[in-house]
């Protein structure tokens, strides 16, 4: 009996990982309600989420067989597509108003993660320039990392070191998002587009846009879906090139 | 009926991975840039046009809204799927550089909310 469950579990992943989490909801809504609401409900089940990911390994979660569909259900393809669909509440006059502030806070979000980041690398002692490079293109996102790392070709350890960089900034951009809200103005879609255009993860903008305030979901999303491209564009020509001059005349 | 606005939002979903590939490919890249966002103003230009249209009735734009709900319980798969192994095992270099800038970004939400005004 246990075993036959077990097996129709396994073998209908996705529909599987929709009551996992229909729990993680409904868990995290008790919680949140036997605590007067003081932790926002999806605050919660995205923090339980990221707890639960500690059970496996590179796919969380969703390593062990029994919660395999998970890793469809949170892939990218659901993930995009749910996103695009949180346009249809979005005000597209709004989004042409905040324009100019969403595109400049692209540059400067990348401009920012990527000198920040080789500078810290810098004194972290690492002084090759292709190194801080790159572990500063790991700061932007995960993805402008391990590319251009690729590009300059460093080590493994550093691309993987740069991966770690960009997936703490995921991490920490999810959890932070609901508290740090009410301090930098996040309550407008104007803020949320210059906000997701900073901050440059899409995951994590938008875990943490949907535990603030979910209406804003679409305004930050825009943004931050051309930051990875931008980053990849910009971080292993144009910027690494700066970065030689800078360490070269001091 | 609903599948008329799921098969809308999947085709704009499609055109806008196409553009944003095809974006990307412009400028040397095998990454998708922006595909999301065309895809969100295909959307919005759809829906802006098309709520004149006789095909667009609030039960066409049910089964937009659905796949609209489902996106908190998608972020939610996502964290419990994601790599949280990978990034501590970076060790604290990583974990104090990727916190930092993070931090960072964050403070300068507020000054470049304040352009174009």
């Amino acid at each position: 009996m246990e075993h036959i469950f077990r097996e129709v579990v396994e073998s209908n992943g996705l529909l599987s990982a929709f009551v996992v989490v229909g729990l993680i909801m409904a868990f995290s809504f008790w919680i949140s309600k036997i605590m007067h609401h003081r932790i926002p409900a999806v605050a919660l089940a995205v923090f339980l989420g990221l707890v639960l990911a500690l059970l496996g390994k590179k796919k969380g979660l969703s390593d062990l067989p029994m919660f395999g569909g998970l890793a469809l259900l949170g892939g990218s393809m659901f993930r995009d597509f749910t996103i695009v669909a949180t346009a249809m509440g979005a005000d597209i006059t709004k989004i042409k108003e905040a324009g100019l502030a969403g595109a400049v806070s692209l540059v400067v979000g990348v401009l920012l993660s990527f000198f920040l980041g080789a500078g810290m690398a810098w004194m972290l002692g690492y002084t090759d320039p292709k190194v801080m490079a790159t572990l500063g293109a790991g700061a932007c996102t995960y993805i402008v990392g391990p590319v251009t790392g690729g590009a300059l070709g460093v080590s493994s350890d550093i691309m993987a070191m740069s991966v770690a960089i960009g997936l703490v900034k995921v991490i920490v951009t999810t959890l932070i998002t609901p508290w740090v809200a009410h301090a930098i103005g996040l309550n407008n879609p104007k803020t949320a587009m210059v906000y997701g255009g900073l901050l440059g993860t899409t995951s994590g903008v938008t875990a943490g846009l949907a535990a603030t305030d979910e209406k804003l979901v679409p305004y930050g999303a825009l943004t931050s879906t051309f930051f990875t491209g931008l980053g990849c564009l910009l971080c292993p020509s144009v910027l690494y090139f700066v970065l030689v001059f800078l360490t070269t005349n001091p | 009926m609903k599948i008329y606005g799921t098969a809308w939002l999947a085709f704009c979903f499609l055109l806008g991975k196409t553009l944003g590939t095809l974006l990307g490919k412009s400028i040397g890249l095998e990454s998708d840039v922006g595909g999301v966002g065309f895809a969100m103003l295909f959307l919005m230009i759809g829906q802006a046009y098309g709520s004149k249209m006789a095909w667009f009735t609030p039960e066409t734009q049910s089964g937009i809204r659905f796949w609209s709900s489902i996106y908190i319980p998608v972020v939610v798969a996502m964290a419990a799927s994601s790599n949280v192994h990978g990034a501590l095992a970076g060790g604290f270099g990583a974990v104090i550089l990727g916190v930092v800038v993070t931090l960072a970004a964050f403070s300068l939400v507020p000054l470049l909310s304040k352009l174009g005004k």
